[in-house]
């Protein structure tokens, strides 16, 4: 089967705590894959490895048949390997649309936007609208530092999205939302499955989570504990008594 | 208060309207509006040294000291809106006299060329002793900064190289007093206009961006490392142009170039202009230098004075002098019919 991203056996250890495990995980084109599991299980880890912000010990990460173990963050971005942080940290002095401008400065917009390079803030202002934000409303203008958080997640969507993604991480996307706000975004991230894009969602909301992906990845102290479609993976036994060790939301 | 039919307006506002910051000029009084502080700050600085049968020699030196100092000041504040805070422009300085006087002295070339080579090869050398700390947010960047120009003093006192305490004697002059002045002006006006441009293009954005959250930067597909490295560079080559028709002007670069008098005016031009602007930084260089010079008079009290002047304006104007005067200038209103 075609896969697009590869992490073969990767592991990770801080200071004698095995963060990340023995991990392999692939990801095929245009599929939604969570992972799961509980706090410390190793899963914000994974996506820095995948990502590049952090070098494997061991293992190694395969993009496109290609190994890019070794290569730089911004190269990965390059090649389409883009991710959103769990904390929101916008560029706080700039204007929220300028936010999305700068991910338009990087080689990736300039290979892929053609003559919308030149058009920049037309383009920002575009993505903006589709994750959210109302077109000319006061929020688009304003200094980032002065948003809500809601606003600076989905600001930190529209950065990533600038860069035009064809793996997209994103690192608990909906913390910190209004159930009604992280619906919101819900049609927005099946849409790119739809385009062919494959999307990684680190997530602890569950309900949100499975009515988005196809296919689990559960993580605990490190290591992958199970792997299926969503039903099928909470059923277990040893998914449950791992991820919570309480009841867990039945998947959608 | 005015007859009624009139209104009080802000002379920009014609101006604001039209565009948010691409100005549409549509009359000469609009066009001098925006033009007149930029025109007369570059008459003051051309004309000056036109005034010499009037003002004698001495203040005409003074004139090419401040303009270097005005260098130094803003290419501080390039790199601080960069987020490198330097706490060293001496090193900049300094690396720019030294590297002209070896240019001139060991490869024996003429001195316009011997400066051009000495500044760019001491903004390199510079840049790339700091590469390493470029990485490091916080403090580390501007400690290695401070560091750096007293080791490089020390290492020519204890080695005796390069003319040792001596300093490094020979530079052939570069024209006459006028030329190093206009030289220097040139510079400035280049560096303070064309940065600033650069600080306003989506370049300075980034810039701007990467002070807030260099991850940020890099995930979005930046090399910030390369950004950073090229900022330094450019924002180096100013400080080390002045070092080096500074080198011409005396003949002789000595350890001074690398004293702490040249890293800590800049920083106090900044915070007394305010930084806002790149031209703050060179208006508190203007304003400081020659005030330093005219209480010379005064002896040891000098440094009492200055001090002093130091303290009124930065707690009565904390935004700084020019940003003060700018904030000023945009607000004047006129009379305007309804």
């Amino acid at each position: 089967m075609e896969r697009v991203l590869v992490a073969e056996e990767v592991s990770k250890t801080f200071g004698g705590v095995r963060a990340v495990d023995g991990v392999s995980l692939e990801v095929r084109p245009g599929e939604a894959l969570g992972i799961i599991g509980p706090n410390g299980s190793g899963k914000t880890t994974l996506i820095n490895l995948i990502t590049g912000f952090v070098r494997p010990d061991r293992g190694r990460i395969l993009y496109r048949g290609r190994d890019i173990t070794r290569l730089s963050p911004e190269g990965r971005v390059r090649l389409g390997i883009v991710r959103s942080f769990q904390t929101p940290r916008p560029f706080y002095h700039l204007p929220a649309f300028k936010n999305v401008v700068i991910p338009l400065c990087s080689t990736r917009a300039w290979e892929r936007l053609g003559s919308g390079y030149g058009r920049r803030e037309e383009v920002a202002l575009d993505l903006l609208e589709e994750v959210g934000f109302e077109r000319d409303a006061a929020a688009v203008y304003k200094p980032a530092a002065e948003l809500p958080h809601g606003y600076l997640k989905r600001l930190e969507l529209a950065r990533c999205l600038a860069l035009d993604p064809e793996v997209l991480l994103l690192d608990e996307l909906f913390s910190g939302m209004s159930p009604a706000e992280a619906s919101s975004l819900i049609p927005l991230l099946i849409r790119l499955t739809g385009e062919g894009r494959s999307l990684v969602l680190v997530e602890h909301r569950l309900v949100e989570l499975f009515q988005v992906v196809h296919r689990v990845v559960v993580l605990d102290f490190g290591r992958k504990i199970a792997e299926g479609p969503p039903a099928e993976v909470m059923a277990r036994e040893e998914v449950r008594r791992a991820y919570l060790g309480r009841e867990v939301a039945a998947p959608a | 208060m005015r007859e009624a039919g009139y209104r009080r307006e802000r002379l920009d506002r014609g101006i604001k309207v039209r565009a948010d910051d691409v100005f549409v000029l549509t009359s000469w009084r609009e066009l001098l509006y925006l033009a007149g502080p930029r025109l007369a700050a570059m008459t003051v600085l051309l004309g000056f040294p036109l005034l010499r049968p009037w003002t004698g020699a001495y203040w005409q030196t003074v004139f090419l000291i401040v303009v270097a100092m005005m260098l130094l000041a803003t290419s501080w504040a390039f790199l601080e809106r960069v987020g490198l805070v330097s706490l060293g422009q001496s090193l900049f300085f300094g690396a720019g006299g030294y590297l002209t006087a070896i240019a001139a002295v060991y490869l024996h070339l003429p001195s316009f060329p011997a400066v051009l080579l000495g500044a760019t090869a001491g903004a390199v050398v510079c840049a790339g002793l700091l590469t390493p700390v470029l990485r490091l947010r916080g403090v580390y960047f501007s400690l290695v900064t401070f560091a750096l120009p007293l080791l490089f003093a020390r290492i020519i006192e204890a080695t005796k190289i390069l003319g040792g305490t001596e300093g490094f004697a020979g530079v052939p002059g570069l024209g006459g007093l006028t030329l190093r002045q206009y030289l220097l002006v040139l510079a400035l006006l280049v560096t303070v206009f064309g940065l600033q441009r650069l600080l306003d293009s989506d370049h300075g954005l980034l810039l701007r961006a990467i002070r807030d959250n260099d991850v940020g930067v890099r995930a979005s597909g930046i090399p910030v490392g390369r950004w950073k490295f090229t900022a330094l560079l450019v924002g180096a080559l100013p400080a080390t142009f002045a070092g080096g028709v500074l080198a011409t002007h005396y003949h002789v670069v000595g350890m001074s170039a690398f004293s702490l008098e040249y890293s800590v005016l800049p920083l106090t031009a900044a915070v007394l202009g305010g930084s806002e602007m790149l031209a703050g930084a060179a208006v508190g260089a203007a304003l400081l230098v020659p005030l330093s010079e005219v209480l010379r008079a005064f002896g040891t009290l000098r440094v009492v004075a200055y001090c002093a002047v130091l303290v009124v304006v930065l707690v009565g104007v904390p935004e700084g002098l020019f940003a003060l005067a700018r904030r000023r200038y945009h607000q004047f209103e006129r009379w305007v019919p309804v």
